[in-house]
């Protein structure tokens, strides 16, 4: 669907150039919900615009169907802008306009008919659940509602991409959830691939499938978000993902800490399994918990537990064998006394 | 005092300083406007940074507005000939004030351009509509709260452009407070005329102010 072929972006600064994106290469499929993740700066806002040209690139290819855009002008570059919606940090919508009138400005300027626009309007204004807002402007409406307006706009022209620049990052917690929610019911009722770019690694874990992760301007790791997440390869997606999960032991947890100290990660449905109290019962072995979190991500379970084993040393040798064969993984942190 | 009526003469003078300041007005509201507009255009890289043409765009209407407005009704005498037949009276200054006002505004419409959100105008852009509709759906309607006060400000420096005319025979309210009020001392006449002077610019601001309220949709 979409596929960056060797892209790079420079920006021709006072001192010699800025590469904001540098050789970056992937694919987005057809009707997935991906995601972009990384740290301000890191050129991920650069390489979105590259897709509908906000953003011309330096060299390399943006092909789009299998067709190459980056040299595309014109009228045939407003019919391939028709095609891709976008949706803002700031929602971007003109603020002496009515929501109406910002969303009918789309079809209008497409050359449709009064009556046209009329029914598309009020079809998408429902759609996106702000139907009794149709003649009110911006100023008098919440984060969340600016941000259905804003997507009404950027769907209504049949676009059959959504590139979402930071979509939630201006909005709280709570309506952050409802807009994801929405673009995901959107994305699954008119067919629409969604590019989401944020430095919210939780909008990635909460709706999207597969997830690029980019450093100063580079592609550092790509892959499933159930994998990302779980099995991190490149150092700074650790980094950004450990400090999200808040999967790290908390250091007096650490300096307190009386003999072993084991991390014990459960992925999918092993996380339900009751292998502690299993290991208890068999070796006589006690476990005292320390830190435990049991995360969800594309619905599937992550669970992270950090116990110190108390028993004798034989007993809990044999518990440890007996986990690291069930959970497999098994890290013994700490070695204190016994 | 024969064959002077005040009333006569101040009703005279009202309408042709209404007259060139309107007439100068609207030219510099469409020709300013619109090049105002090539300035913004030319200078944002959504729609089409030319520096060539944003630079010498630039220094003709900065060459305009360095000359002083007395020096250019002088310098332009030829200019009014040409174009309206006559070199005295509020028609012939209507050719200078109309040329200054314009370079002004120009100026004044760029701002009020540039200080659209620019976010706005990428969104716009993004869903794929043409620059012009762009240019007259979304960056007028977004710049006109800022565009009509400009053109306050615009009117208001031409009253004052129109009186200075007076100087030269243009005629209008200037030209009275001149004439009867300093050459023939005439305290009143120029009272008159002053106030009456203050009570327009206080009256355009007023429109102005009100009109720029009501079309902001922002608070």
């Amino acid at each position: 669907m979409i596929e960056f072929q060797n892209i790079s972006v420079d920006f021709k600064q006072k001192k010699g150039t800025l590469a904001a994106v540098h050789d970056v290469s992937f694919r987005i499929e057809a009707g997935e919900i991906f995601g972009i993740a990384g740290s301000s700066g890191a050129g991920k806002s650069t390489l979105l615009r590259t897709i509908n040209l906000l953003q011309g690139v330096t060299s390399g290819q943006v092909l789009v169907d299998g067709k190459n855009v980056t040299k595309v002008r014109g009228k045939q570059l407003r019919e391939h802008r028709r095609n891709i919606g976008m949706i803002f940090q700031h929602f971007n919508l003109a603020d002496n306009l009515t929501v109406y009138q910002n969303i009918a400005f789309v079809l209008r300027a497409a050359g449709k008919s009064r009556q046209e626009t009329d029914e598309m309007v009020r079809k998408y204004l429902g759609l996106v659940g702000i139907s009794e807002k149709a003649d009110v402007y911006p100023s008098k409406l919440s984060g969340g509602q600016k941000q259905r307006v804003a997507i009404a706009r950027a769907l209504i022209g049949g676009a059959k991409i959504l590139l979402c620049d930071e979509a939630t990052s201006a909005l709280d917690a709570e309506t952050t959830v409802s807009i994801l929610n929405l673009i995901q019911t959107l994305s699954k009722k008119l067919g629409i691939t969604v590019v989401i770019i944020t430095h919210e690694l939780e909008v990635i874990k909460g709706i999207c499938n597969r997830c690029a992760v980019m450093d100063g301007g580079k592609l550092v790791e790509i892959g499933g978000v159930y994998d990302l997440f779980t099995k991190p390869k490149n150092s700074y997606t650790k980094q950004l993902i450990g400090y999200t999960l808040g999967h790290d032991l908390p250091p007096e947890v650490l300096k307190n800490a009386e003999g072993l100290l084991v991390k014990l990660t459960f992925r999918g449905s092993k996380a339900n399994t009751p292998v502690i109290s299993d290991a208890t019962v068999r070796f006589g072995v006690q476990f005292n918990i320390l830190v435990g979190r049991i995360e969800y991500i594309e619905e599937k379970p992550l669970g992270v537990l950090y116990v110190n084993p108390v028993g004798e040393t034989d007993a809990v040798r044999r518990a440890l064998d007996y986990l690291k064969e069930v959970v497999k993984e098994v890290e013994v942190i700490e070695h204190g006394r016994i | 005092m024969a064959g002077f009526d005040l009333k006569e003469a101040l009703v005279k003078a009202f309408k042709e300083t209404a007259l060139m300041s309107g007439v100068s007005l609207l030219a510099a509201v469409i020709i300013g406007g619109a090049i105002g507009l090539l300035l913004y255009a030319t200078s944002s890289r959504l729609f089409v940074r030319n520096r060539i043409v944003n630079q010498t765009a630039g220094v003709i209407i900065n060459i305009v507005r360095s000359i002083p407005f007395l020096i250019l009704l002088v310098l332009l005498i030829p200019l009014s000939k040409a174009i309206v037949h006559t070199t005295i009276g509020p028609t012939a200054v209507v050719i200078p004030l109309s040329i200054a006002s314009i370079a002004f505004f120009a100026r004044l419409a760029d701002v009020s351009f540039s200080d659209v959100n620019q976010g706005v105008i990428e969104a716009a852009i993004s869903t794929g509509a043409s620059k012009w509709s762009v240019i007259f759906q979304i960056l007028l309607p977004e710049a006109l709260p800022s565009l009509v006060k400009n053109i306050t400000v615009t009117a208001v420096s031409l009253i004052g452009f129109s009186a200075m005319a007076g100087t030269v025979g243009g005629g209008g309210i200037g030209d009275l407070a001149i004439r009867y009020g300093y050459q023939r001392y005439q305290t009143d006449v120029m009272l008159i005329c002053v106030v009456l002077l203050i009570l327009l610019v206080q009256g355009v601001q007023l429109i102005g102010d009100i009109a720029a309220k009501l079309l902001d949709k922002k608070q």
